[in-house]
């Protein structure tokens, strides 16, 4: 991965009639939706209805049984050969619900590793592309700290700048706001904007964050029964009662409802 | 009747694939294990964690049970007059089967329930998914240094055993039951063939570490992922590799030409 | 990648110290010998050999200068064994072998009595070259048949002369090994 490639060149992805069935739980029945390019998606909706399955499926770690998931309008990544995958994946970076950070390694090799994989950098160039990042996402005096170390926000930091130093088209985000206390929250929010509007990148967010939510999604799909409801944040607030129905919800849950 | 044949036909059909699967994960990772990235300095940790952290148990073991056929083979070989030649007995029952037998016993609970557990943990946590966003294969980052390290030290720790074992059972045949040392040291030596007795105790220990080694890999990347699953891995290594073990020892006994 | 200096150290120390098991289980424990003696090949035939097994060991005034190479049954119905010797040994032409047990039962080995050198028809080296055949053979003792002529024997001291019968443990059977 060489260093000038400096603008990234985003990704649109576009999902067509996904089905996906495990066991008796239909998790999705003819999704259909579409993932802007270079802009913030938050796929939202209540516990199980798919969020992670369909952002697994995008990073190609699993196959939908039927239906497609086309990006830039020309490849399906689910019909994508292993070395298709791996080309793919180059141009993708995912920050993991836990931050899936090795943990047997400090945050400094943790970072650095897709650097010491991929390119031909000497080891005061991964230095300095390392220490950019962690300053990007506002971490300090972590190099030889190990993972299990950090705070939740801190390991969240870390899983980020892991996804972003190879300069992403595409960044994939699973629960980023998880475990997290409001501010630590509202500071995360902030950096995935800053991290949007700086690297350009497509972003997609899982969340049932509903205040965050509304906070940093241009771009809003709600999953719901196996189906997705998708389009501009304010207009479907606006415009669809489900969706404004859900946003209400997650606001003050209805405990008695007893849904998921 | 007919639902439990059916039971066991479905079994048996599962049995088959999960031994199917089981070849083709052993297939990709040793091939994933020859080409290069080589992990040089992973496995050298990983060769401390099998290896060197093993070594206590192993040389503990070791003498404790030289000491007891020390011991059960004096009183035995007492009753034909025949206590010199205890060096020759303790010597050949380490170097032919105890020795590698028992030390990939010990080693598969100490070391490979602990691979398989620490691998099936990076699993729930995800740790492998995110190697494989990062397009690193998880068999050549995480599992082919841990294969090749228990293949290696496997050999060397079941050799260390068996020494250990000769010299227990000349503390206890010699210095406490006050037998001839010379006679011990020289029978040994004259009954001891490489060719047929050590040479096949080090190829059980490599067959033994090749079999633990992809047993707890294995079963550390198919893990549920759940607190559950790691437990699951780690015992379901240890019941795998020791019964592995076992039958296979009769195996290369029965084809060594013993 | 940074791991303690501690570790590989340790992990080199096990290493060395596993190898060096290794080599010792073998070389002095098991017998063997990167290359060794040997170089000189010469044949001797035996009526029995007994246990005589392939690499067992060919000693000189009980000094090991070599070990069996093979064992192959002649045309004639003798044992014709392969020796492997030093190369720098200079055994005279007429130097007989002899099969003998390392106590009594242990396990086999070839004696060399060097001869004293007489002349073996006046032509030709005077030492075993590669490829010469020893003349004088002995064979190993079955303790089985020394056994069954010791009663024997005692059978004939007691007016019994010259039958052959067979001793209550069997003797004429031809068991060559112990």
């Amino acid at each position: 991965m060489d260093a000038a490639h400096a603008v990234a060149k985003p990704i649109e992805i576009e999902a067509q009639g996904l089905c996906y069935t495990r066991g008796t739980r239909v998790i999705m029945d003819d999704l259909t939706c579409v993932f802007p390019r270079g802009r913030i998606s938050v796929l939202a909706g209540p516990s199980g209805s798919g969020k992670t399955t369909l952002l697994r499926m995008i990073a190609c770690l699993i196959r939908p049984d039927r239906g497609v998931l086309r990006i830039d309008g020309e490849a399906d990544l689910a019909q994508l050969g292993s070395g298709a995958v791996r080309a793919f994946r180059r141009r993708v970076g995912m920050l993991f619900q836990g931050g899936a950070l090795l943990d047997s390694m400090s945050v400094f090799d943790n970072v650095a590793l897709p650097l010491r994989e991929h390119s031909e950098l000497g080891e005061a160039q991964i230095r300095d592309e390392v220490h950019r990042v962690f300053e990007a996402v506002g971490l300090e005096a972590v190099d030889e700290l190990l993972p299990g170390q950090l705070s939740g926000g801190m390991v969240k930091r870390a899983g980020l700048a892991r996804a972003l130093i190879e300069k992403p088209d595409l960044l994939l985000c699973d629960e980023p706001f998880s475990g997290l206390d409001p501010p630590t929250v509202r500071r995360i929010e902030e950096l995935l904007q800053h991290v949007n509007q700086s690297v350009g990148a497509t972003m997609l967010i899982t969340s049932h964050h509903s205040e965050s939510t509304r906070r940093i999604a241009d771009h809003l799909v709600l999953l719901l029964d196996g189906a997705a409801v998708s389009g501009e944040t304010d207009a479907l607030l606006q415009d669809d009662p489900r969706v404004a129905e859900f946003f209400a919800e997650s606001a003050s849950p209805a405990i008695s409802k007893g849904a998921s | 009747m007919a639902a439990a044949l059916r039971t066991l036909g479905a079994r048996s059909i599962e049995l088959l694939r999960d031994l199917g699967r089981f070849a083709l994960f052993s297939l990709r990772l040793a091939v994933a294990g020859v080409q290069p990235p080589w992990r040089g300095r992973r496995l050298i940790r990983e060769i401390y964690d099998s290896g060197v952290l093993s070594l206590v148990i192993v040389c503990i073991s070791g003498i404790a049970v030289g000491a007891v056929l020390g011991l059960q083979g004096h009183n035995t070989l007492v009753r034909f007059g025949a206590e010199e030649n205890l060096g020759s007995v303790v010597g050949l029952a380490l170097i032919r089967e105890l020795g590698p037998v028992l030390t990939s016993l010990l080693v598969a609970g100490r070391a490979g329930s602990a691979m398989a557990a620490e691998i099936a943990s990076m699993v729930v946590t995800e740790q492998l998914d995110g190697l494989r966003m990062m397009s690193v294969d998880p068999l050549d980052f995480v599992g082919a240094p841990k294969a090749l390290a228990m293949v290696i030290s496997m050999p060397l720790l079941a050799t260390l055993f068996t020494l250990f074992g000769i010299f227990g059972g000349y503390l206890v045949g010699v210095v406490v039951l006050g037998g001839d040392g010379g006679s011990y040291l020289s029978t040994l030596q004259d009954s001891v063939l490489f060719s047929e007795d050590v040479a096949g105790g080090l190829l059980k220990g490599g067959v033994f570490g090749v079999l633990v080694a992809l047993i707890a890999t294995y079963r550390g990347f198919t893990a549920q992922p759940s607190s559950a699953g790691v437990s699951a891995a780690a015992t379901s290594t240890v019941v795998i590799a020791s019964v592995a073990t076992l039958v296979s020892d009769y195996f290369i006994t029965a084809l060594w030409g013993y | 990648m940074r791991e303690s200096p501690r570790l590989e150290i340790w992990v080199g120390a096990f290493v060395l110290i596993g190898l060096a098991a290794i080599a010792y289980l073998s070389v002095a424990i098991g017998g063997l010998s990167a290359g060794g003696p040997g170089g000189l090949e010469i044949i001797a035939s035996f009526d029995e050999i007994g246990g005589l097994k392939s690499r067992a060991r060919v000693v000189v005034g009980g000094v090991k200068v070599g070990q069996v190479k093979s064992v192959a049954l002649a045309p004639d119905f003798r044992a014709r064994v392969t020796l492997d010797v030093d190369r720098r040994l200079e055994l005279p032409t007429d130097s007989s072998a002899s099969i003998l047990t390392s106590g009594v039962l242990g396990d086999q080995y070839i004696a060399l009595e060097p001869g004293g050198g007489e002349d073996m028809g006046g032509k030709g080296p005077k030492f075993l070259a590669a490829g010469d055949e020893i003349q004088y053979t002995q064979g190993a003792v079955i303790l089985e048949r020394l056994i069954g002529k010791l009663i024997q024997n005692l059978g004939s001291d007691s007016s019994k002369t010259d039958e052959s019968d067979a001793g209550p443990d069997g003797t004429t059977s031809e068991e060559g090994s112990q």
